[in-house]
């Protein structure tokens, strides 16, 4: 297995750099091949509506706790290497990234797996919130169905 | 004691972003939801709500998970991160 020499999971206000991240996945690492990163943006449109902005809000604890459960399955399921996930909170703009996910492995499939199922497992597991801004007003997003179906095929 | 939180919609719904119960009163999450939902029309109307999810110290657990003196019990929506 690949040692890790730097955190696993970030909950952060700031911008993240997708090469950096990169770079810190590659770090001394000759034993993976493969290196699969997922980055989730701020659409313009949600439902039809214009978005101007979006607010994160998690529960501080138990965030961590649910993404270090969903990295350890993860680890379980598919031979990966190193990982790292970054979710944002705080007020949010069009294009602003939100999220991000990087997987190592020797070759390339259980990095895409890994990686898609971290993502799927975060979307209805992690205690994150989105209330979204547009011109009527502010509202909390409500959770989609097809998140929970998708989570369910893993 | 018992520490509960309350996040996103729910905490504004409540107008109430935590509380604490006294421990005896309480053996399960279902009790705290029964008594939270005696406080006024409003939380009766929030706790109405079967897509609540509940956890306890940080886990996702159902309405059967027992409590104890300390623990610290959360109630939120379903969540929308990612």
């Amino acid at each position: 297995m690949t040692k890790t020499t730097y955190p696993e999971i970030s909950i952060q206000t700031d911008d993240f750099n997708l090469l950096d991240e990169v770079a810190l996945l590659e770090y001394e690492n000759d034993v993976d091949g493969a290196v699969v990163t997922f980055t989730g943006r701020v659409r313009n449109q949600n439902e039809g509506k214009q978005v101007t902005s979006l607010t994160l809000e998690h529960y501080p604890g138990m965030t961590e706790k649910s993404l270090s459960k969903i990295i350890a399955q993860a680890k379980e399921r598919w031979n990966i290497g190193r990982v790292k996930v970054i979710h944002r909170v705080g007020e949010l703009f069009i294009g602003d990234q939100i999220v991000f996910v990087g997987v190592t492995s020797k070759h390339r499939q259980d990095a895409f797996a890994a990686n898609e199922f971290i993502m799927d497992y975060l979307k209805v597991q992690a205690p994150f919130w989105k209330k979204e801004a547009n011109k009527d007003g502010v509202n909390w997003l409500d959770a989609k169905s097809s998140d929970k179906h998708k989570a369910a095929t893993w | 004691m018992i520490k509960v939180v309350f996040f996103a919609a729910l905490r504004e719904q409540l107008n109430c972003s935590e509380l604490s119960l006294n421990s005896n009163d309480f053996t399960t999450v279902a009790d705290i939801k029964q008594h939270l939902a005696g406080k006024d029309k409003q939380w009766q109307q929030v706790f109405a709500n079967n897509a609540l999810l509940s956890a306890v110290n940080h886990d996702m657990v159902n309405n059967e998970q027992t409590v104890k003196s300390g623990d610290e019990v959360a109630f939120f929506p379903p969540v929308t991160g990612g």
